[in-house]
């Protein structure tokens, strides 16, 4: 990771001075990590400052870093400017024991759904949100499956098998029965 | 005479058979599928009923969208535990007789998909009387599936649903 001289990142750092936690330039793609109080700050600052203009907020995603990183979450913010076309990536960390973030809805109506997911998958809860719920999967599930510590094979059904047998059984009875067919 | 070629004439349009069988052979023309397509395996589904390999020339090709009109239920697709209590209601309201073709990989046992919103196979809800291999199976794969389901319907072969309710019952 290269820092290169950007005047996006150059006019971020002005402003935000200490609370930005990294910024640069990764593989042509700028990016800046900034703390969670001011996450919100920013991206304000990005969308509505002339010299910024990032219109458009193209998704917002996060990160499970279990066991190589602390704080263990990362939200990331994927910004792109229509005017000026040009995109940018804003990152803040978000620990374990207080998942929470302030929501971008105030921001962008089209945070919404974004962040619903984030919730779904993730946990992390987004303070402000007028309908956090479930958006992909069914209420009666439990837990949040894109975290590191659930386990892929956990599944949770909604309906009933009990009547149906062990599967490889009831295909060998079927087989036989077919069998049986021709005669 | 006259009344002898009449006779003979009828001889060449009447015919003797039990009424099952002629029963099944009109059915096993005229199966009503219902296409549950939820994923990849629907759009070659749609390949089958298209002009190419054009089922109706089998007479399969009413493709209903109600279940209360289909007697086919050809489920191509992924298929997971939110959408699964909806397939099993789209079954349950079938009228009988009704048979169900599991297509592709996905509704036979889950395919790649080994994780935690996939049902590993639908047999384990409804029953199923023919699965069609493949990622996704060719056309012509889930034809030969169908026949099959002719085959079963013209011999009168017991499908899944009667096999188990024989095990429950025993
Ligand atoms: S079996 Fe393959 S083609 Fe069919 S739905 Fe699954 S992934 Fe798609």
């Amino acid at each position: 990771m290269t820092e290169t001289k950007s005047p996006v990142l150059e006019a971020i750092r002005e402003k935000f001075g200490e609370d930005v936690i990294e910024a640069g330039i990764f593989r042509g793609d700028e990016f800046v990590v900034v703390k969670r109080e001011r996450v919100i700050d920013l991206l304000r600052f990005l969308k509505e400052d002339p010299g910024m203009s990032f219109e458009f907020l193209m998704d917002v995603t996060a990160v499970d870093w279990l066991g190589r990183k602390t704080p263990r979450f990362e939200v990331v913010y994927h910004l792109y400017s229509f005017s000026k076309n040009r995109r940018l990536r804003v990152k803040t960390p978000v620990p374990e024991e207080d998942p929470r973030v302030e929501s971008a809805t105030p921001l962008w109506k089209g945070a919404n759904w974004f962040e619903r997911e984030v919730y779904d998958m993730f946990g992390i809860t987004f303070d402000g949100h007028p309908d956090l719920r479930r958006i992909l999967l069914y209420d009666s599930f439990v837990g949040h499956p894109l975290r590191k510590d659930y386990p892929h094979d956990k599944r949770q059904p909604t309906v009933p098998t009990d009547e149906f047998p062990d599967p490889e059984k009831n295909v060998r009875v079927y087989i036989d029965e077919w069998k049986k067919r021709g005669e | 005479m006259a009344v002898d070629d009449a006779l003979n004439q009828l001889g060449n349009q009447v015919f003797l058979t039990r009424f099952d069988r002629i029963l099944a052979w009109a059915r096993k023309y005229s199966l009503w599928p219902l296409p549950f397509g939820t994923a990849c395996c629907a759009i070659e589904f749609m390949a089958v009923v298209g002009t190419h390999y054009d089922i109706s020339r089998y007479g399969w090709e009413v493709v209903r969208f109600s279940p209360r009109q289909a007697d086919l239920l050809i489920v191509a697709g992924t298929v997971n535990y939110k959408i699964a209590p909806a397939l099993k209601k789209v079954y349950e309201q079938m009228l009988e007789p009704k048979w169900v073709i599991a297509m592709g990989a996905c509704a036979t046992s889950g395919g790649f998909y080994n994780n935690y919103s996939v049902v590993q196979g639908i047999d384990r809800f409804i029953p199923v009387d023919v699965y069609v291999p493949g990622c996704p199976p060719k056309p012509e794969a889930l034809i030969d599936g169908i026949m099959m389901i002719k085959e079963m319907i013209e011999t009168g072969a017991k499908r899944k649903r009667d096999i188990l309710e024989e095990m429950k019952k025993r």
